[in-house]
């Protein structure tokens, strides 16, 4: 039952083969059961959770239950909830009540869904591979030697091990898209802006995006009509009308363009990726899709761009915590600049401290003009490559990861190459745009990904092209048992 | 691109963090390997480019300015560690 799709356990919740109590109540048995290997979960709701499937049970029985009421989820420990601990897998924010719902917590809670708890992540979102968090790495089900990728690393461990139908996920700079890669599941990245910010915890207010991680394209458009939409407590959320995501699941793509970034697929394409890519592209093809060869030549500026504007808006973001209003508060200070700086000092992990330092040297004076500015150039010209393919194709098709999962420690002595691990993702956030991490196919009985780019605000076709290869392949029903 | 052991000294003490004696090499050296790896940027002109700093170019929108809140302070102060008569206490600044 753990791995049934989220559309068969709402179908099974409406006909009564199931109640939201047992649904619930079997989810937080194999959180009991498994989470001390996974370490997906910081936090587990247990009496709220049962408390929230009671009232879904009633919506159920007297005729008011929505196709999400009595659901489990997992949310991102990034996330706001009210009156449960919100710690962002950082010490700094380890004794935080929330003391509010994030707009997609509220959405979620309106739609009757049922909270399990929080999962792991890396600390403040940055990492790529929940090595960062302050509560511990999570474990890949598939191997538990590897990363499950990162920073929404519990919440795609929490789903591909069964602990959790869906989960929520952001994505800064492939953060909901590569952990999806790495753990066999479909996750998108929605355009920016299409989904609220308000109440997730801020990394880089231009780039991050919330979305959902599921096992199925079905599944993910069937959440993401539920989080999405403009939200007045959120000054960069679109308004823009949101379509029904399931009703184009099944849309004919005969006639759909995809185009084929040469800077993806060319240039050091590792070999295990290579076959996943021609197999897609002969599917597709079956289909009536046509493929042609596209540039995005300003490719090689991209990991640089992010790697300024991401730490530069960091640094900002995170100027918040200064152990006196909220966080980390140091016991070891005599004056104000000293409670500031140890309670950062102590409260903060290496890799968080390191983009604060990265950030604060690209902003500060003398540097900002040969980084900062420089970077907001780059950004724009990685934009403009997305918006000339977009006039001559519809989506774009290149890997969401380098290669399956790497092995717990591999990367952590060296920031450059794990940085690289996103190498495919980043660009998309530059440029503000939606994408789609699939299964594939494995390796080694390793999960590999699939990435799919749309055009703003376009998630539509993303989905649709991602339910239909899901018809034709059975990677996403595969599970770790499997194996 | 090399950042020296002061250049750390500085940007720490402009983020307002405290990095160790020992510990000061060790980011010097990380963030040196990291910035000759953001240097590639360099390698594009971008004279004329117009900087992009957000993804959508449609103006921000404002609300209406009516109270939507009600007064949750000591909610809100629950999360900080010392608090008295709904104050924030810091160590003393004005002697």
């Amino acid at each position: 039952m753990h791995y049934l799709t989220l559309k068969r356990l709402s179908d099974d919740l409406h006909s009564k083969k199931i109640s939201s109590v047992e649904l619930t109540q079997h989810y937080l048995n194999r959180i009991n059961e498994l989470n001390p290997t996974f370490n997906a979960f910081v936090t587990v709701c247990e009496e709220q959770a049962l408390k929230q499937a009671k009232a879904a049970d009633i919506r159920l029985k007297n005729g008011t239950a929505g196709v999400l009421t009595g659901l489990p989820i997992a949310q991102k420990d990034i996330f706001c909830t009210d009156g449960v601990k919100t710690s962002c897998g950082s010490k700094m924010l380890d004794n935080f009540i929330a003391p509010y719902n994030a707009t997609i917590v509220e959405k979620c809670n309106q739609a009757g869904m049922v909270m399990l708890g929080k999962t792991n992540m890396d600390e403040f979102a940055m990492g790529s591979s929940n090595e960062t968090s302050y509560y511990g790495t999570v474990r890949n089900p598939y191997d538990l030697e590897r990363v499950a990728g990162g920073s929404s690393g519990g919440s795609a461990a929490a789903v591909a091990g069964g602990l959790a139908p869906i989960a929520t996920g952001t994505d800064t700079g492939g953060s909901i898209r590569q952990p999806s890669s790495l753990c066999n599941l479909t996750g998108i990245k929605p355009t920016y802006g299409r989904v609220s910010r308000f109440g997730m915890i801020a990394f880089a207010s231009s780039l991050d995006q919330g979305g959902p991680m599921a096992r199925t394209a079905e599944d993910a458009a069937l959440f993401l009509n539920a989080i999405a939409g403009f939200d007045e407590k959120d000054s960069t959320s679109a308004k823009q009308a949101v379509p029904d995501f399931t009703q184009t699941l099944n849309h004919s793509l005969k006639g759909v363009r995809i185009g084929l970034p040469k800077e993806y697929l060319q240039d050091n394409l590792p070999a295990e990726l290579a076959p996943i890519i021609e197999n897609t592209i002969k599917l597709y093809e079956s289909m009536g899709v046509t493929f042609q060869e596209i540039s995005l030549p300003h490719t090689k500026m991209s990991m640089s761009a992010y790697y300024v504007i991401a730490p530069a808006e960091c640094s900002s973001n995170l100027a918040r915590f200064d152990g006196i209003r909220f966080g980390y508060r140091t016991e070891h200070a005599s004056n104000l600049e000293e409670l500031y700086k140890n309670s950062r000092s102590e409260g903060f992990g290496l890799e968080v401290k390191r983009r604060i330092l990265i950030g604060t040297y690209v902003l500060s004076s003398g540097y900002f003009d040969a980084f900062y500015l420089k970077a907001q150039k780059a950004r724009r010209l990685i934009a403009n490559d997305f918006q000339h393919a977009f006039q001559e194709v519809d989506a774009l098709l290149c890997p969401s990861s380098p290669g399956i999962a790497f092995k717990i420690g591999e990367k952590t002595k060296d920031p450059v190459s794990m940085y690289l691990s996103d190498i495919y993702n980043v660009a998309v956030n530059l440029a503000g745009l939606p994408a789609l991490s699939m299964p594939g196919g494995f390796y080694n009985k390793m999960p590999l990904g699939l990435q799919l780019i749309g055009n703003l605000f376009n998630e539509s076709l993303l989905l649709n092209l991602a339910h239909q290869y899901q018809l034709q392949t059975n990677w996403h029903t595969m599970s770790p048992e499997d194996l | 691109m090399q950042l020296t052991d002061d250049d750390v000294k500085k940007i720490a003490h402009l983020a307002r963090l405290n990095i160790s004696h020992e510990d000061i090499h060790f980011y010097a050296e990380k963030l040196s390997d990291i910035f000759t790896f953001i240097e590639i940027i360099n390698s594009v002109p971008t004279d004329h480019v117009e900087p992009m700093s957000h993804p959508i170019s449609a103006d921000l929108h404002l609300r209406s300015d009516h109270v939507t809140e009600i007064d949750q302070h000591q909610k809100y102060q629950r999360n900080s560690a010392q608090v008295q008569s709904g104050l924030y206490l810091v160590p003393q600044v004005i002697e």
